[in-house]
């Protein structure tokens, strides 16, 4: 029946169902709020299992498309398609939002309304950035997306919330507003289109495929993170509740990633590759640079949050190798990692429910209490080391030998995070994992409840399973992926 | 059945094992665990031992088990190669699991975490069955990093001991900065090569001999040596030679079962093995063999000098295992591959038996390891002191017994080769000798000859105790046979295999095309001339320079250590520093923890302090801010409110642009 609007479901279907659940009111109602949530969730992922099971790896043509006018006087259209890059995000992100929302069941006990209905109506924002084959459309989601996120942080947050929630919204704001510009900029050069495959398409010139290489650049490293527009992120993951901590790392973040594909390298093909150097130069000192900082951290979500900007590094680095191999190994990784960082995010929340700490010092012996605990965690933390048959090895390791071919000093650096990942990730785990009881709160933790397990087994299998058998991840992409480098090698110089 | 399914169920069954006993330990209990676990190695050993029949057959295998990933024309596959090699490593692997499983039964019989411990030996035995049996880099990367994650599993395995948490953290990283050489040396190959797979990359070598890359502007290297050189490196840590030796005498903080296993017979070998497996790429290499003999030449020699001055009984045998992988390294330098392979054999064998006979000394000891406290123990341990005599005495390389047939040919390999280096590597290996004799029987006169002291030990054990102290200041007894037996059945090989094997593996054609030497590379033709036979090689021992050392060094422990123990302390009073340099183990340890350890942790400070929250967040990000602020503090200054103030600002504008159209005219 709605075979036609699978993309238009799992946009609308959690938009519908947030505003459902803030339809329940105040916290009297808090227990409907949560079900309806968990359902609104539920039936947003359940709608986007289609695409996957109706998707075409043979083509990369758009799929699922709908396309509709919207302001007709500016040629703007509701167009909506999915390829091969765009699919498995959107599957991530419907597959996640499910989670935050059995991880905020009994933590949050404020606002819960307002805050189950903020999840759901960013997970439908998201997946409509990753359908839109709009320039319009996509920039509406893009910035309407950050609204929730915003409140998340800044309603739910921690007590340095409004700080973080400003300097996150400031960091945002410049790249946005220069992708605006570059947009309408398009629409004129292209006579008159803000058709994203006609942008693919238009001839311009040197000048301008500088220009705008530099305010897409901005508007999507800001997202990525790249170094050195990143500082925002340690900062909103520390104040952030668990759950927004999950989606901003395992979603968020994809979505600046995202944006290099869609628009930089197809749109910009001779800037992209007039200015790789740049963009490789910064992927790499967010490796290495970013790996060190880590190091010197003392709280948990800082740790972690450093941590996913030196994998993010990886994902852009492996974008401009300019091969399969190197482009494929970015995307797996922004799949992996959003496995892996939700996983460490949630885990550092089962810890913080119950000491409510997040500083390393505070903890030490886990094992002796959390057993079960301390096994997911060990898994997670090996994932994160890219530790082979994990999901965290499969990216890195394409991108390493993306880069050996290119250059064997990007590879490098890139390599070091085998050390600095490994250092970072497991000499936290040794601290608070490992060693005798210090602590005597520690002393009274309960080990993971049924909800956690469920919560956590499920990353678990998701991360082994990609890290066994990335073949159905790499076998969606390939053909798009091939198109897209296809596209950049064509010059689009007037 | 099929080969196929044989090779399938080698591996798997171990890792069905590990999941029983470590998913649902509490489920199947501690009776259940080990049952489960030894029932699955015990298979996979007799299968091994099928498939090694099969290939003497003349059968050999080479294909995937499945395709892990597809990109276009590019491949990446799960497969097994299954020949001479491959089979000998699956039967010492095999096998010296099985002695260690049963062997524990009796070792951890009081832990806590016996269905874990059980889980995680049979996860090594997968793992170290998917390295040897790999038929392409990934895998074998694959199979390299999950035998090191179990290998920190395990020396971690008592987590509360801080000197057991920090070891696996050190052993961890240190094996990173290997893997960080080897990943970089696998993206070489699939650079230049275009596959990861075995076969494809070994026809292809000859035609990239003199393939150079530019690593730096305007210098060619061969590309064959530097990536010979990025793959050992990732040997270098796996085997802990020189300079990432670190990590393995520190590794002794895990229970003995896994010494043996993992850090001695095993794991450990597993960077010998990987170059005797890329034999064709090395032999195109010079500088590559070189550089590999010059840093196993060091690691023979100087971690064997450390060996002298320990008084852990296990720290003992740990720097006897790192000096003998610095033989088998050394003889992957002379090309003479089979020969390494050969010694990482009977080494596996006599090596365990040593580690696990230490383990039974330990035992009787309740968990105290300082041989100081030890002595005439040979009364009450007669099994125990049986078999450590025959593993020291094959360890040393007494004629006839397995590591002679081994070490022997390494030493004549080192004299034949003719790389510029080899004279040196000669001595130091000829003097490492010498060195082994006398740290082994040292350690055997101190533990089980000479007066008995245990009853003045009051120094505490290194492993938690858990044996109930009820038996303390008894007399030490002998373990009960589920520790006897396996020590038994290591001493059989340790005795014998070398005499029986050596004319086969290194003159027959066992290894045929599994291992490849160049003809620029003489070293085997050469030592095939002057053999004659196992038994006649044992007789000619007797006017070698070697046997004289060996028998020199046994005969300078037994008088220093029986006859006249206030010699060796008055040597130490009198070279003090040299006694200091050897005690400190040349102060790596500490070098590493000051250059590395906390210089990481002190860049990573200074670069988030200074560069991050300073200059972007303080200058940049809040500059910014304060910028805008400032700004619009002065644009709110105009807006004052006062209509004089914007009549007079008009007034002056138009003034202004009177004058300015006026000039323009």
């Amino acid at each position: 029946m709605f075979g036609q609007s699978i993309l238009s479901l799992v946009i609308w279907v959690p938009i519908l169902a947030g505003v459902a659940v803030l339809a329940t009111g105040s916290d009297r109602n808090a227990a409907l709020a949560r079900w309806i949530a968990l359902a609104g969730a539920l039936l947003g992922f359940i709608v986007a299992i289609p695409l996957v099971t109706g998707f075409d790896t043979g083509t990369s043509a758009m799929q699922f498309v709908e396309k509709a006018a919207w302001i007709p006087a500016f040629n703007i259209h509701y167009h909506l398609g999915v390829d091969g890059i765009s699919m498995p995000l959107i599957l991530l992100n419907s597959f996640i939002t499910v989670l935050v929302v059995i991880a905020g069941w009994q933590v949050i006990q404020d606002k819960v309304a307002q805050y189950m209905a903020a999840f759901l109506i960013m997970s439908g924002l998201i997946n409509g950035v990753f359908a839109s084959l709009d320039g319009i459309l996509f920039y509406v989601f893009f910035e309407g997306m950050l609204i929730p996120l915003y409140l998340i942080v800044g309603v739910w947050g921690g007590p340095n919330r409004v700080y973080a929630a400003f300097k996150f919204f400031l960091y945002t704001l410049l790249g946005s507003l220069l992708m605006l510009v570059s947009m309408i900029y398009l629409y004129f050069q292209s006579g008159g289109s803000f058709d994203i495959q006609t942008w693919h398409t238009t001839t311009l010139g040197m000048t301008a495929q500088t220009l705008m290489f530099f305010a897409f650049l901005l508007a999507f490293g800001v997202k990525v993170p790249m170094w050195p527009v990143h500082t925002w992120l340690p900062d909103a993951h520390v104040e952030a509740p668990t759950g927004g901590s999950v989606v901003l790392a395992a979603i968020t973040l994809k979505v600046g990633a995202y944006g290099f594909l869609r628009f930089i390298l197809p749109i910009l093909p001779d800037a992209s590759a007039e200015l790789a150097w740049f963009v490789i130069m910064l992927s790499l000192i967010a490796v290495a640079y970013i790996g060190l900082v880590a190091l010197a951290q003392s709280d948990m979500k800082k740790l972690i949050a450093y941590s996913s900007i030196a994998h993010m590094g990886f994902v852009t680095l492996g974008f401009f190798m300019f091969s399969p191999l190197g482009l494929e190994g970015g995307l797996v990784q922004m799949i992996s990692h959003g496995f892996v960082s939700a996983a460490l995010f949630l885990c550092i929340g089962v810890m913080y429910d119950r000491l409510h700490s997040r500083q390393i010092k505070d903890y030490g012996g886990l094992v002796n209490k959390m057993p079960v605990f301390a096994a997911f965690f060990m898994l997670f933390a090996m994932a994160n080391a890219g530790l082979p048959a994990t999901s965290g090895f499969v990216g890195e390791f394409m991108v390493i030998m993306a880069a050996a071919k290119v250059n064997f000093w990007y590879a490098f650096v890139a390599a070091t995070t085998l050390i600095f990942g490994a250092a970072y990730t497991l000499w936290m785990y040794k601290r608070v994992v490992f060693g005798n009881v210090t602590n005597p709160h520690v002393e009274e933790m309960k080990d993971v409840n049924a909800r956690e397990i469920l919560l956590l087994g499920v990353l678990a299998v998701c991360v082994l399973a990609m890290g066994l058998y990335p073949k159905p991840f790499t076998d969606v992409m390939h053909v798009s992926v091939v198109d897209l480098l296809a596209h950049v090698a064509q010059s689009k110089l007037p | 059945m099929d080969m196929q399914t044989l090779y399938l169920i080698i591996p798997l069954a171990p890792l069905f094992g590990a999941i029983v006993a470590g998913l649902f330990g509490r489920l199947v209990g501690r009776t259940g665990a080990h049952v489960v676990t030894i029932a699955g190695v015990a298979i996979s050993f007799i299968a091994s031992v099928l498939v090694f029949q099969d290939v003497r057959a003349g059968n050999t295998f080479n294909g995937t088990v499945y395709t892990w990933m597809v990109l276009g024309d590019l491949s990446f596959e799960i497969g097994f190669l299954i020949d001479s090699l491959t089979a000998m490593m699956m039967l010492v692997v095999t096998f010296v699991s099985l002695m260690v499983h049963i062997y524990t039964i009796g070792y951890m019989h009081d832990d806590p975490g016996y269905q874990r411990f059980f889980s995680y030996i049979s996860l090594f035995t997968f793992s170290m069955l998917m390295l040897v049996m790999s038929n392409n880099f990934l895998q074998l990367f694959f199979g390299w990093e999950a035998v090191g994650l179990v290998s920190y599993l395990l020396i971690g395995f008592w987590y509360q001991k801080e000197t057991a948490i920090y070891a696996n953290l050190k052993a961890f990283l240190v094996n990173r900065v290997g893997d960080f050489g080897f990943i970089l040396g696998i993206g070489l190959v699939l650079a230049y090569f275009g596959s990861l797979d075995y076969a494809t990359v070994f026809a292809k070598a000859p035609s990239m001999a003199t393939e150079t890359i530019t690593l730096w502007p305007d210098t060619a290297w061969s590309l064959m040596t530097v990536i010979g050189i990025l793959l050992f490196i990732g040997a270098m840590g796996k085997s802990a030679q020189f300079p990432l030796h670190v990590w393995l005498p520190d590794s002794m903080e895990g229970p003995t079962p896994i010494s043996a296993l993992i850090h001695a017979a095993t794991m450990v070998t597993a960077g010998n093995f990987m170059v005797a497996r890329m034999s064709p790429l090395y032999e195109l290499s010079d500088v590559a063999l070189s550089f590999i003999m010059v840093i196993g030449a060091i690691t023979a020699l100087f971690m064997g000098f450390l060996g002298i001055v320990q008084n852990d009984i296990k720290r003992v045998v740990a720097y006897s295992t790192l000096s003998q992988l610095g033989y088998m390294t050394v003889a992957l330098g002379a090309s003479a591959y089979s020969v390494a392979v050969f010694h990482l054999m009977t080494h596996a064998f006599f090596k365990a038996l040593l580690f696990l006979a230490a383990g039974s000394v330990i035992i009787a000891m309740h968990h105290n390891q300082d041989i100081r406290y030890m002595g005439g123990l040979r009364k009450y341990m007669p099994i125990t002191w049986i078999t450590s005599l025959i593993g020291s005495l094959a360890l040393i390389g007494t004629p006839f017994l397995s590591g002679f047939y081994s070490k022997e040919t390494i030493i004549e390999a080192v004299r034949l080769s003719n790389l510029p280096v080899a004279d040196i590597a000669y001595w130091a290996v000829v003097i490492g000798v010498f060195v082994t004799a006398f740290y082994s029987f040292r350690m055997y006169f101190l533990v089980f000859h000479g007066k008995e002291r245990f009853h003045q030990g009051h120094a505490h054990g290194n492993e938690p105790d858990t044996h109930h102290d009820e038996h303390h200041g008894g007399t030490p007894h002998e373990t009960p046979w589920v520790v006897t037996g396996p020590l038994l059945a290591l001493a059989l090989p340790s005795l014998a295999i070398g005499y029986m094997t050596v004319e086969a593996m290194l003159y027959g054609d066992f290894f045929g095309n599994a291992i490849y030497v160049s003809d620029r590379h003489q070293v085997m033709h050469d030592l095939n001339q002057n053999f004659h036979g196992a038994a006649a090689m044992g007789l000619h021992a007797v006017v070698t320079l070697p046997f004289w050392l060996a028998v020199a060094g046994v005969g300078l422990a037994a008088f220093f250590y029986l006859k006249r123990p206030d010699i060796p302390a008055a040597i130490a009073q009198r070279f003090k520093f040299l006694h200091q340099l050897l005690l400190n183990k040349y102060w790596f340890d500490e070098l590493y923890s000051w250059v590395f350890a906390k210089g990481a942790r002190f860049l990573g400070g200074f670069l988030w302090r200074r560069g991050d929250q300073n200059v972007i967040d303080g200058v940049f990000v809040n500059g910014t801010a304060h910028l805008v602020e400032r700004f619009s503090r002065l644009v709110k200054a105009f807006q004052s409110g006062y209509i004089y103030h914007y009549a007079f600002a008009m007034l002056i504008g138009v003034f202004a642009l009177v004058t300015w159209f006026a000039r323009l005219n």
